[in-house]
C-alpha cells in the first residue's frame, strides 16, 4: 500500500520510493531509507500525511504520500 | 600578531543553532522554529582567553548535497578557506537524524566538533547519551551544551581552540566484525569513522587515485571520490573528470543507506534508555492538526492575534498620544520662545513631529502583532500551518509551505518575500513572491486604524479585519489565475519537518520583537523622517517660492492634480490623496504621516485630530465609501521600495519586479474602482 493509505497510529516499514531521483535522495537523507520503520501520526483527505521517522516528524503532501510504498511490520 | 580562527556553525534546522550562536556573539539574530529562515549566513566575533574567533552562522540544513540553494552555499562555504573549524550542532533529543549531517561533515576532512544541544530535554525524557563512547565511534570531540540554559559554552570553545588542526581526534574503537576486510592493505576502520561496503570502498579507492592524479593539491580525495560516486553535479563540474568506467550509476542510495546503518549502530551503543515517554507534541498535534478542527483552530488563532493587536494595541496607544500632544505643543512653544522663524517652526512641528510622531503612535499595534507572530513561530506552530493549509494551497497550485511566507506577510513583506527561499521550485517561488505583498503588512495597519476609526467608529475592528480578508482573497484569486495560465502542471508538494512544540523562549521572542520594533523606529527616524520633510517641502513651496496658506499652489498640489483623473473613478480623486499615495511608496506608514502633514493635523490619532480630519475630508465630499475605497487601494497597491528591492533580489530579475509593480497597481485600481462604483450605486 502507499503511505497515503496507512492508518493513523500504526507503524509500517518503507518498502520503496518512486519519485524523481533527487527527491528520493532527499527523503532518504532525512532517514527514509528502505526498510526504515515509520509511524503514521495524522493524515487528511487532501492526501497530506504526518509521520514519524527516526525520531523526526515530517509532513508531506499527497504527491509524495502516494509515491511511497509501505508494508506492515512483520 | 594574534591569529583569528574562523568557526563555522552548522546544523539541522531547529537544532538551536542560532540560539547557541546568539549566546556567544550576542548578535541580535532572528531565531525561528521552522526550517529555512536563517537563509543568510551571519557573522559575529568573540574572544575566548587569548583566542580570537570569527563565528559564522550557516543556514540550517539536513545534508550536504547540491540539491538546494542552502545546502550548496553551506557546502561551498565550509569547503573554502574561510572556515578553519566546523562546529556541528546536533539536537541531542533527535540524535539519529542529526548524526547524518555530522557524518557528512566529518567526511569533508576539516576539524569537526560536535556540540550536543538540548541535553536538558534529553534528561527530561529519561534518555542518556554515552559521551565517552560517541567520540570513540565518530573520532571527533563531543561536547554537551544547552544553548537555552547557556551551559557548556566555554567548554565548547575550549575544545574548538584545542582541536583546530587535527581532523581525527581519537582512535576508533569499533566492533564492525562483519565489515573488516582482512586482505586489505590498510584497515580503513582505523582511519575513517564511516567505512562503506566493499563494493563502494573499492570504487572509492579507484576514484581516489584518479582524483589525486588529476589535481594533487586537493586535500581530501576521499570526499571527492564519494561525491563522484553520488554523481554530484557540482563536483563533476569542478573536477571535469570522466569516471564513467567506474561510476556506472549513482551510488547515492547505497551511500545514504550505509550511513544510516552506521548511525543505527552508534545509536544502539550510545543512546541508553531510549525515550521512555514521548513528548506531549503528539497529543497537541492530534488536536491542532486534526483534519476537521485544524483549519477552524488556525482561523481562530489568527482572529485572536488581530483582536489583541487592536484592543491591547489601542489601549497602549492612548498613552503615546498624550505624550505626543504634550511634546508637540511643548516643541512649538520652545521654538517660539527661542525665536525660531515661522518656517523652521512649521518644518519641525507640522513636518517632522506630525509625520514621525504620527507614525510612532502606531508602535503598540505593531509591537503586539509581531509579538504574536514571534510566539507562533517559536512555539513550532508555524510549520503545522503549512500542513493544515496544504489542501487549500494545492488547489492554488502551491505547496502548503508557500503559506508560511504569506502568513509572515502579515508582519512585513520584506522578510516574507525572503522566506520564499525555502521553496525549492523557482516557479513556486515566483508565484509566492508575487502574491505575498497582497497580504496586508503591519505598515498598512496605521492606515486602516486611522480611517476605520474616523469613518466607521462603531465597527472599526471589523472594517480593519475585512482588509486582511480582502488581501487574502485577492492573493488566492491571483494565484488561481496564474495557475490557469501555467502550461505544465508541475508536481509541487509539501515536505516539512514538524519540530517539537516548545514553550516560546523569552530571550528569542525578545530578540525577534526588538528587531522589528527597532526596524520600525529606524524607519520612522530615517525614511519617514525624510519623506515627511519632502512632503512638507513640496506642500509649502511652489513655482513661486513659499506658498504659505495657499497649499493648492504648491508643487505637491500640481503632482496630485495630475493624478486626479486616474484616481477619481475609484472615489479617491483628491490631489492630497495622490500625494499621499506617491509618498507611501517610501513606506506605507507614510500615507498616514503625509495625511497629517497635508491637512496640518499634529496628532491625527487623537479624538480632536480625527474629528478635524473627518470634517476636512467631508468638506471635499469624501465619505465612508470613499474611505473604504482608499483603504482597499492602500492594501493592494505597490508595497514599499524596500519590498520591491527584495523582490528583485530574490527573483534575480528586474522584469519580474516590474511585473509585480504593474500587477499590484492594476489590481489596486481595479478592485478599488469596482468597489466604489458598485457601492455608490447601491448606497
Amino acid at each position: 500500500m502507499t503511505l497515503r493509505e496507512g492508518k493513523i497510529g500504526e507503524s509500517y516499514l518503507v518498502e520503496s520510493l518512486s519519485l524523481e531521483k533527487e527527491t528520493e535522495f532527499r527523503l532518504q537523507a532525512l532517514g527514509m531509507t528502505i526498510g526504515t520503520k515509520i509511524v503514521i501520526l495524522n493524515n487528511k483527505r487532501s492526501g497530506a500525511v504526518i509521520f514519524k521517522v527516526r525520531g523526526t516528524r515530517l509532513a508531506i503532501g499527497k504527491e509524495f504520500a502516494e509515491a511511497i510504498r509501505i508494508q506492515r511490520e512483520a | 600578531m594574534k591569529q583569528e580562527l574562523n568557526v563555522g556553525f552548522i546544523g539541522n534546522p531547529n537544532c538551536g543553532k542560532t540560539t547557541l550562536f546568539n549566546a556567544y556573539t550576542g548578535a541580535k539574530l532572528k531565531v525561528a522554529n521552522w526550517p529555512g529562515v536563517t537563509v543568510e549566513k551571519k557573522e559575529g566575533a568573540m574572544k575566548y582567553h587569548d583566542h580570537h574567533f570569527k563565528l559564522v552562522d550557516l543556514p540550517g540544513i539536513y545534508s550536504l548535497t547540491s540539491y538546494t540553494m542552502e545546502e550548496k552555499l553551506s557546502r561551498e562555504y565550509i569547503m573554502s578557506d574561510q572556515v578553519d573549524v566546523i562546529v556541528d550542532i546536533a539536537d541531542a533529543s533527535s540524535l539519529e537524524r542529526n548524526l547524518y549531517l555530522a557524518l557528512q561533515l566529518i567526511e569533508l576532512g576539516k576539524p569537526v566538533n560536535l556540540a550536543l544541544n538540548m541535553m536538558d530535554i534529553v534528561e527530561e525524557r529519561g534518555m542518556e547519551i554515552d559521551l565517552h563512547r560517541l567520540p570513540e565511534m565518530l573520532g571527533i570531540p563531543v561536547i554537551p551544551v544547552s544553548a537555552r540554559k547557556k551551559t557548556g559554552l566555554d567548554i565548547l570553545m575550549h575544545t574548538v581552540a584545542h582541536h583546530q588542526k587535527k581532523i581525527r581526534q581519537y582512535s576508533f574503537e569499533h566492533h564492525h566484525a562483519t565489515l573488516i576486510r582482512c586482505n586489505d592493505k590498510r584497515n580503513k576502520h582505523e582511519e575513517y569513522a564511516m567505512v562503506y561496503s566493499d563494493e563502494i570502498e573499492d570504487k572509492i579507492d579507484q576514484l581516489e587515485v584518479l582524483v589525486r592524479k588529476h589535481d594533487p593539491s586537493l586535500k581530501n580525495s576521499r570526499w571527492y571520490a564519494i561525491k563522484l560516486l553520488e554523481q554530484d553535479s557540482e563536483v563533476q563540474k569542478t573536477l571535469g573528470l570522466d569516471v564513467s568506467s567506474i561510476v556506472d550509476r549513482s551510488y547515492e542510495q547505497e551511500i545514504i543507506k550505509q550511513k544510516y546503518d552506521f548511525i543505527d549502530e552508534v545509536i544502539e551503543e550510545c543512546v541508553v534508555n531510549k525515550a521512555k515517554k514521548e513528548a506531549s507534541t503528539d497529543k497537541i498535534d492530534a488536536v491542532l492538526t486534526n483534519r476537521y478542527a485544524g483549519i477552524p483552530i488556525f482561523l481562530g488563532i489568527m482572529a485572536m492575534v488581530f483582536f489583541l493587536t487592536f484592543t491591547v494595541g489601542d489601549f497602549l496607544k492612548g498613552y503615546f498620544e498624550v505624550f505626543l500632544e504634550y511634546f508637540s505643543s511643548g516643541a512649538a512653544d520652545l521654538l517660539t520662545n527661542i525665536g525660531a522663524g515661522e518656517m523652521v517652526t512649521s518644518l519641525i512641528v507640522d513636518g517632522i513631529i506630525a509625520g514621525v510622531g504620527g507614525i510612532l503612535t502606531f508602535l503598540p499595534n505593531i509591537f503586539i502583532l509581531f509579538l504574536a507572530l514571534a510566539i507562533l513561530e517559536d512555539s513550532g506552530y508555524m510549520s503545522r500551518v503549512a500542513y493544515i493549509m496544504d489542501g487549500l494551497m494545492g488547489k492554488l497550485g502551491l505547496s502548503g509551505r508557500a503559506f508560511i511566507p504569506m502568513l509572515l506577510g502579515f508582519g512585513c513583506s520584506v522578510p516574507a518575500v525572503m522566506a520564499s527561499r525555502a521553496l525549492e521550485d523557482m516557479k513556486d517561488r515566483r508565484k509566492t513572491v508575487l502574491v505575498t505583498p497582497f497580504m496586508s503588512c503591519s505598515a498598512r495597519l496605521p492606515i486602516y486604524v486611522l480611517f476605520s476609526d474616523v469613518f466607521f467608529p462603531e465597527h472599526a475592528m471589523i472594517v480593519a479585519y475585512s482588509m486582511y480578508v480582502i488581501g487574502l482573497v485577492i492573493a488566492i484569486l491571483i494565484a488561481l489565475v496564474m495557475k490557469c495560465f501555467e502550461r505544465k502542471k508541475a508536481v509541487r508538494t509539501l515536505l516539512i519537518e514538524l519540530p517539537e512544540y516548545k514553550t516560546p523562549n523569552a530571550h528569542t521572542i525578545f530578540i525577534y520583537v526588538w528587531e522589528k520594533v527597532k526596524d520600525y523606529l529606524t524607519k520612522a527616524g530615517t525614511t519617514i523622517f525624510v519623506a515627511s520633510i519632502i512632503v512638507w517641502f513640496v506642500l509649502n513651496f511652489g513655482p513661486s517660492g513659499m506658498v504659505g496658506e495657499n497649499v493648492s499652489d504648491s508643487f505637491g498640489a500640481s503632482i496630485g492634480k495630475f493624478l486626479i483623473p486616474i484616481l477619481a473613478p475609484a472615489g479617491i480623486g483628491l490631489w492630497q490623496i495622490g500625494v499621499c499615495l506617491i509618498s507611501g511608496l517610501a513606506a506605507k506608514e507614510v500615507v498616514v504621516s503625509s495625511f497629517c502633514v497635508l491637512f496640518g493635523i499634529s496628532n491625527i490619532n487623537s479624538d480632536a485630530g480625527m474629528t478635524t480630519l473627518k470634517a476636512t475630508l467631508q468638506g471635499y465630499g469624501f465619505g465612508s465609501i470613499n474611505a473604504y475605497a482608499l483603504m482597499i487601494f492602500c492594501l493592494l497597491y505597490t508595497p514599499c521600495i524596500a519590498t520591491l528591492a527584495t523582490v528583485k533580489r530574490e527573483l534575480h530579475s528586474t522584469k519580474w519586479m516590474v511585473a509585480s509593480v504593474v500587477l499590484q497597481l492594476s489590481v489596486a485600481w481595479g478592485v478599488a474602482t469596482l468597489f466604489y462604483q458598485l457601492a455608490s450605486m447601491f448606497m
